[in-house]
């Protein structure tokens, strides 16, 4: 799950980290109340989860409360990223004298938090990484000690000369780490860190996503979840407990496990089609499940075909068989099912389905041909 | 042969009360495997009835079973996610060479903490959030299905559940049994990799053949691929799922996504091709493929 930008930077104060101050405003009155409050220059921000707010003319400066409130007035609505902006983040601009990168993230190398840390902030930091990769800096954290001190002062030196810039940029670390475990964070990243010409180092920015596995004990993270930004159908997927990604094609897919999930939408395409989604129902055959998936899939108008592929291994095929009956009574499903069941009990599985009025093949690869020709 | 586990593995299971760690531990003991005691804290001293009469004990430590039934050489772990890796601790705190922890959705920094105890106390990890092993005809550690598998000369390695099932299904059809599945995990820290597999099944002269099956999102696949280029006296194929998968979204299992431009399909599929393992375009075809290299 990530978290806007001032959300982000609330969890750094929280842990302690020195971050510009800022407030969020979703009119032109408000950017221009706060950019009196501040007075002289302020930044507008677009919130959005999306990078490149910047490039896409989501983040401007305004020198006064006029300009602030026009710039306002641009930046609402604008889409980024396919992402429409309803909330800015005011902030009062900063002297900047140095830009400086630091992240934190989980390496699956490793198996073990990573720091990166780079002098050369403010630019994108996978492009730092691919051109100049000696001036990226990393640091594997055991997670059994957490960051020490010595660590946190190792790479503060990788990023300044300046001996009461290195013991702030230190404090900085430390407190980016204890952010990163107090949250559930799989990444944590401050781009740029700044110093400014009087000598403070702080965060003007702030990246956070929560590992989706922590949220049930973090109940205070979960509040922060904008559903309002999240794509079609998948706030609905996750009551539902179904796994959900929207495509762009148009044969519906409903598969029992992910990797098969994915190995389904591979084939739709082989064969010429262009799967509408990604969708685990899991290991249930419960019917809710069905019902939900099938609501969730038919939402999209270019659905042409729903595609059902079934391995019955531990789930059994007719119980899954039983629940699509169920749900194709439940709801008004407008396209055409194509079924494809395979293992535990699938004879019967057949027959409920055939009594329903609905065919059901053996093989993953003719249900897929099946489902591109009804798409075409 | 088979590897990490044979019908003499004494297994303990972890979550042996619960709704699917009971389901599971009677399929596990039906298919033979010798399942020695079960763990729930608080439900120590009561007996698990298996099928055919057959009943352990449940303790309410994992020490515990260990001391009373004369060692184990696994544990299973059917645990909620919340306390999963603390079960994956207190296995190998006991001393449990090899824990399948089953369990999907456990915190990634839980797990950073878990594989590293397990390390230093010289377990091996199989997952999480893995379907377990089976060894046809022997034993099954996990939540694979018996009747789709039969005794044979393929080992097979995979990152998810059912796409193994539908492997395995094709393969037993046409013919190719195995000598072990083995379900590695879909999360992004696992504890037995691909080569972890590879180094094994290379040591078994029963198999005479390997299939992977990958997915986008990490470096497993790659590693594998080189490794099995320098190292792998017997054929491979290679399967990756998520070909169509957008960038930057996570595909069901935690460690399928992609991230920049590492982990995706392409560059998998290439690293299997350069280290000369062929790799199916459908998951019909890995079985056709395995049985052109083993000359059927």
């Amino acid at each position: 799950m990530n978290l806007h930008e001032y959300q982000a930077k609330e969890l750094f104060r929280q842990a302690g980290m020195p971050v510009n101050p800022g407030e969020v405003a979703s009119s032109p009155d408000e950017v221009r109340a706060l950019a009196e409050k501040y007075g002289g220059t302020v930044v507008v921000k677009a919130q959005v989860h999306s990078g490149g707010r910047g490039k896409a003319g989501g983040v401007k400066l305004a020198d006064g409360p006029d300009e602030a409130a026009e710039h306002a007035e641009t930046i609402l609505g604008m889409e980024i990223s396919g992402l429409v902006v309803e909330e800015l983040l005011v902030s009062p601009a900063e002297k900047i004298a140095t830009e400086a990168y630091v992240g934190v993230l989980v390496d699956r190398e490793g198996q073990c938090p990573v720091f990166m840390v780079s002098a050369e902030g403010g630019v994108d930091i996978e492009e730092v990484a691919a051109t100049n990769p000696d001036a990226v800096h990393k640091l594997r954290v055991d997670p059994r000690y957490g960051l020490m001190p010595h660590q946190a002062y190792w790479m503060a030196t990788r990023l300044y000369d300046e001996p009461a810039l290195v013991r702030q940029c230190a404090k900085v670390l430390s407190g980016l780490y204890d952010a990163f475990t107090r949250n559930g964070a799989s990444m944590a990243e401050v781009n740029p860190l700044i110093s400014t010409e009087d000598g403070q180092v702080k965060a003007i920015d702030a990246k956070v996503s929560i590992d989706g596995n922590e949220l049930f004990r973090r109940p205070t993270v979960e509040a922060l979840r904008d559903t309002a930004s999240e794509e079609q159908g998948a706030a609905r997927a996750r009551e539902a407990g179904l796994s959900f990604v929207k495509l762009d094609g148009s044969v519906g897919c409903c598969v029992n496990g992910a990797g098969l999930a994915m190995a389904t939408m591979d084939l739709v395409k082989y064969y010429g089609g262009e799967p509408a989604n990604f969708l685990d129902i899991g290991g249930s055959s419960n019917p809710d499940k069905v019902v939900a998936a099938l609501e969730i899939i038919t939402a999209d108008p270019n659905v042409k075909v729903i595609l059902f592929n079934i391995f019955g291994g531990i789930t059994r095929c007719d119980d899954v068989a039983r629940g699509i009956v169920e749900a194709a009574g439940r709801i008004d499903i407008r396209v055409p099912l194509v079924i494809r069941l395979t293992g535990t009990n699938e004879e019967l599985a057949r027959e409920i389905l055939a009594d329903a009025g609905f065919e059901a093949v053996a093989s993953m690869d003719e249900v897929v041909q099946a489902a591109v020709r009804v798409a075409a | 042969m088979s590897i990490f586990a044979d019908e003499n593995t004494r297994v303990i299971v972890q979550g042996i009360t619960g709704r699917d760690g009971s389901f599971h531990t009677r399929q596990m003991m039906a298919y033979g495997t010798q399942v020695v005691a079960g763990v729930t804290p608080g439900k120590g001293g009561r007996r698990f009835e298996g099928p055919d009469g057959i009943a352990v004990p449940v303790f309410d430590t994992v020490a515990d079973a260990v001391a009373e039934t004369g060692g184990a050489d696994a544990a299973v772990i059917y645990v909620p996610p919340a306390f999963a890796a603390s079960a994956i601790m207190e296995a190998a705190d006991a001393g449990v060479g090899f824990v399948v922890c089953v369990t999907e959705g456990i915190p990634v920094l839980d797990m950073t903490r878990a594989h590293a105890l397990a390390r230093d106390r010289g377990c091996r990890v199989l997952g999480p959030n893995c379907p377990g092993l089976i060894s046809p005809g022997k034993a099954k550690l996990g939540i694979i299905p018996g009747n789709i598998v039969e005794p044979g000369p393929v080992g097979l390695i995979s990152r998810s559940g059912t796409l193994t099932y539908e492997a395995v299904h094709h393969l037993t059809r046409d013919g190719l049994g195995q000598t072990t599945c083995v379900g590695i995990g879909g999360d992004p820290l696992i504890g037995t990799s691909f080569v972890d597999c590879l180094e094994a099944f290379a040591a078994d002269p029963d198999t005479k053949a390997v299939a992977l099956i990958g997915e986008i999102g990490g470096t497993a696949e790659q590693e594998a691929a080189e490794w099995a280029g320098r190292h792998l006296e017997i054929p491979a194929v290679g399967f990756i799922a998520g070909r169509t998968a957008p960038p930057g979204k996570r595909m069901g299992h935690a460690g399928a996504i992609i991230s920049g431009a590492a982990g995706t399909a392409e560059e998998k599929t290439k690293a299997f091709e350069d280290n000369g393992i062929p790799v199916a375009r459908r998951p019909a075809e890995i079985s056709k493929l395995v049985g052109e290299l083993l000359g059927r």
